[in-house]
């Protein structure tokens, strides 16, 4: 498939929302999401690094037991090195094998502070880490300026900080139903209300949001009557935000909570695990309701930080550096762990803590961008000022 | 036929308030007072009992009255109201320790029906005192007098954020509130941050109750500075943060009883209610924070570092700047939080002198009108609105509308809080989500006068927003735009949406 041949054809006759913004990109355009998973996710018990022994040593209470093919439940060997945990086993696992996904160890940002909000902001700006950070440009937003003809949408309660720069990007919350829309005579006064104000766009694309998912939810019900499984949590959003991004949106970002485990997180089962489980079978969710269109579609999921390697005193651990993201899609050239690496030992920690940053979450999204849609080095710039494209070959 | 009658409606309704200004003498000064915008970031939306007292006491007699407003005077209904909450009469030690013992003994249930029920039974009775806590909470935010006390509650429940569905929490917020926040609301800010420091629901939320001598846990001794006092670019260290968590061991939760202790560590050891210094599980050894070593020992040590935090002049900027954000601009000008923050100085951190400097500030007016309500100030001031004094008996609407917007009281999963940026509430969903509730307040009594315990509705049909308020406080803001949208309303319910949903209604 030639993308940048149809990105730049496809765009040439957009048509005009009545937000004004570009919409209707063509049905080739690569979809992209962002799943943040916010709390700094505890990656070591995602992507074990089982022929460490120092892993063992460092997680007495906490670590995944070693891949044996006789338990069939239990850690899956991925290579001689690493091994996915078996709370997502039977969603990944599949997926791995067949090319879909990835894994990328070491990555994460050049922020020290160890502080969730500084380094979720850092993350959310993209924008080199110096004290005159522009706090009203994300690179979300950056990105859907750069790619006109592609609409953005972020499936969270509020507007998060990737998505700052441009008032009228699209926010909705698809935890909660939406109510009957307003007529035809309602939506043009209130619409009328803030005609020339700041919010306008993002009035005119609220109201259109509503009426999307009252049909969404309707056509749900629909299908709930024919006997359709019910989902719920990270599986309903992931069922509606296929919806949406099968259609209209093209950049899409979500936010996952509940990773900051201090406490108690448990080793293939627990909190932790728990949390895996729903998030890796939402985005099994998310690929099976895209259908064809999840050849066309890249998942890129990230978190903060890691966490310290050694468990704490409370069977949890405490903020640390490098994380493992994961980058999934039906085309994508996965099924391997992608990007720089170095051998999981004491010696290779970062300030005998946490797993260092190899590949910067800039270059690495750089790299993703620049063959997803054939951006020219020029637009990669506006988009991750300063930050060179890592290609890791994922597209 | 219904539109011409709601037109002559709304024309007879004019005319009636013309004709009662004329009887009553001039325009009352309030129609074109400069005061209405600052007395809107005051209070969360000006209602009859505002404008009565602002008239009788004046500009400085009300600043003053705000900043020192005693124990405020509720309307009697909602003092009985609350007097009658489970939460009002209970003892958070009592109350957890029973619930320890719930817990235990359902965990050694076998798995089945039984433990279910129980399990079920006891986050029934959790759910209910979580929505006890947010049902005061909102009692007091539209009805109590001491509107800016109210507003500052908020601001440090949000700043202390605490999740209610963590670990235990929930059955310690409404105590959190009423005795960690509420007595310090706009003392000093030492002693809030004292107090929430020696609360259970803080120590469990963010894992202080787990940290001990030889087991750390940073989570609290991280936040503490980066959230409550100090901001994150403040110039501490890694290092700081390790020395914290040493300083905050054995600052914990009260067991059953008190621990088994060496003779010499006897007289460290702290209880009061649920909370506990235990100093078997202190680290005693040497410290150094900020680049000062510490001398206390025990408990007093605590007490020393979080003196030596609240002394630094980050301190004073970080929490300046905040106050400034919440209640002025997204970007407040810097000139004033440098005032505040000297005042904060000054006062040795009087929350109440800060706000004095920042409601008799010039740049406050700048900003009239400039900030888009969040969600808390959105809904407290549609229902100060629709129903001005008036009780609304059943607060489960309004705590669904506030999760619905995403801002639900105790329901901020993460240490940080709520965002204070206007922008942060004014997303497409966000505008499409408030123009729902504008509608459903706009439209009828929305389940708000039914009663908490059953039985039929005391009022029915749709509030009349017309209100002597409306006409001396939100008519003579509304822009040609607005005025011309209301014109178009097709019914009284739609009249109420179109005000809701407007500009001028949605930010102060």
């Amino acid at each position: 498939m030639n993308r940048r041949h149809l990105l730049r054809t496809g765009l040439a006759a957009p048509a005009l929302t009545l937000a004004g913004r570009l919409f209707a990109a063509p049905p080739s355009t690569p979809r992209f999401l962002c799943v943040f998973l916010r709390g700094g996710y505890d990656c070591a018990n995602l992507l074990i690094p089982h022929s460490s022994s120092f892993y063992y040593e460092s997680r007495p209470r906490i670590a995944i037991a070693k891949p044996d093919a006789a338990i069939g439940d239990g850690a899956l060997a991925l290579d001689a090195d690493w091994a996915l945990a078996p709370a997502v086993r039977d969603w990944l696992g599949p997926m791995y094998k067949r090319g879909q996904v990835a894994f990328i160890p070491f990555a994460g940002t050049e922020d020290l502070t160890r502080s969730h909000f500084e380094t979720q902001d850092s993350i959310e700006l993209g924008q080199p880490l110096t004290p005159q950070r522009d706090f009203r440009s994300g690179f979300m937003a950056r990105l859907a300026k750069t790619l006109a003809g592609a609409t953005p949408i972020a499936f969270t309660d509020t507007l998060p900080l990737a998505f700052a720069g441009d008032a009228g990007l699209a926010s909705i919350s698809l935890q909660r139903a939406g109510k009957s829309p307003f007529d035809d005579t309602q939506t043009a006064v209130l619409r009328s209300l803030y005609l020339g104000n700041r919010l306008e766009s993002a009035v005119t694309e609220g109201l259109e949001l509503q009426q999307q998912v009252a049909q969404a939810v309707q056509a749900e019900m629909a299908a709930a009557n024919r006997g359709a499984i019910s989902t719920r949590g990270f599986e309903l959003t992931a069922e509606r935000m296929a919806r949406f991004m099968r259609t209209q949106y093209r950049l899409g970002f979500v936010d996952v909570g509940g990773w900051d485990t201090h406490v108690n997180e448990g080793g293939a089962r627990g909190p932790l695990a728990t949390n895996l489980t729903s998030l890796a079978s939402g985005l099994a969710t998310f690929a099976d309701a895209l259908g064809d269109e999840w050849n066309n579609t890249v998942v890129f999921v990230l978190s903060e930080f890691g966490r310290t390697f050694r468990e704490n005193g409370n069977a949890g651990t405490d903020h640390g550096h490098g994380s493992v993201y994961w980058v999934l899609g039906g085309r994508i050239s996965g099924g391997r762990i992608a990007g720089e690496q170095v051998r999981v030992e004491r010696g290779t920690l970062l300030q005998d803590r946490d797993y260092p940053v190899l590949n910067n979450y800039r270059n690495v999204l750089a790299g993703l961008f620049a063959s997803l849609w054939g951006l020219s080095a020029q637009q990669l710039e506006t988009i991750f000022p300063g930050a060179p494209a890592a290609d890791l070959k994922l597209v | 036929m219904q539109t011409l009658a709601f037109r002559k409606l709304l024309v007879a309704a004019t005319a009636v308030l013309v004709v009662a200004g004329c009887a009553s003498g001039p325009t009352p000064a309030s129609r074109t007072s400069p005061d209405m915008p600052w007395l809107e970031r005051m209070t969360f939306g000006v209602n009859s009992g505002v404008l009565a007292d602002y008239r009788r006491l004046g500009r400085d007699g009300y600043l003053a009255a705000q900043l020192r407003p005693g124990d405020g005077r509720l309307p009697d209904a909602v003092a009985t109201a609350i007097v009658q909450l489970q939460i009002s009469n209970s003892d958070v030690a009592q109350l957890l320790a029973s619930v320890v013992t719930e817990q235990k003994r359902l965990n050694a249930l076998p798995d089945g029906p039984e433990r279910q029920a129980a399990r079920q039974a006891l986050n029934t009775r959790g759910n209910e005192l979580v929505y006890e806590a947010r049902r005061r909470e909102l009692l007091r935010a539209i009805y109590s007098p001491a509107q800016l006390k109210e507003q500052m509650m908020w601001f440090w429940l949000n700043h202390f954020s605490v999740f209610e569905q963590k670990a235990n929490v929930r059955w310690l917020v409404a105590d959190y509130s009423e005795r960690a926040i509420r007595p310090h609301a706009l003392g000093h800010f030492r002693d809030l941050v004292m107090a929430t420091l020696e609360h259970p629901a803080m120590l469990e939320y963010l894992d202080n109750a787990q940290n001990a001598a030889g087991h750390l846990n940073e989570n609290y001794a991280r936040e503490l500075m980066e959230l409550h006092t100090l901001g994150v670019d403040a110039g501490y260290s890694q290092h700081d943060v390790q020395e914290l968590a040493r300083v905050l061991t054995g600052v914990g939760v009260a067991g059953p009883a008190p621990p088994h202790l060496r003779p010499e560590l006897r007289g460290y050891y702290l209880r009061d209610g649920a909370f506990e210094f235990n100093p078997g599980r202190h680290d005693f050894g040497a410290k150094q924070l900020l680049g000062h070593a510490l001398t206390r020992r025990g408990f007093a040590e605590v007490s020393e570092a979080v003196d030596l935090l609240v002394r630094q002049p980050a301190c004073a900027r970080f929490i300046s700047h905040k106050l400034a954000v919440y209640f002025v601009a997204d970007e407040p000008p810097p000139a004033l939080v440098a005032r505040m923050a000297r005042t904060f100085q000054e006062s040795d951190g009087d929350i109440a002198a800060v706000l004095r400097t920042l409601f008799t500030a010039p740049e406050l007016a700048a900003q009239a009108g400039g900030k888009f309500k969040d969600p808390m100030q959105y809904v407290v001031s549609a229902v100060r609105m629709a129903y001005d004094t008036r009780i609304v008996e059943n607060m489960h609407p309004v705590a669904n509308w506030l999760g619905a917007l995403g801002e639900p009281t105790f329901g901020h999963q993460t240490p940080d809080g709520y965002s204070l940026q206007d922008t942060a509430w004014s997303s497409s969903g966000q505008m499409s989500r408030r123009f729902e509730i504008a509608r459903t307040i706009g439209a009828g009594s929305a389940g708000l006068f039914d009663p908490e315990n059953g039985g039929p509705a005391t009022v029915v049909g749709f509030p009349l927003l017309t209100t002597p308020v409306y006409y001396s406080v939100v008519q003579p803001s509304l822009s040609a735009q607005t005025r011309s949208a209301l014109q178009r309303a097709r019914s009284p319910q739609e009249w109420n949406l179109y005000l809701l949903a407007s500009p001028e209604f949605n930010s102060r």
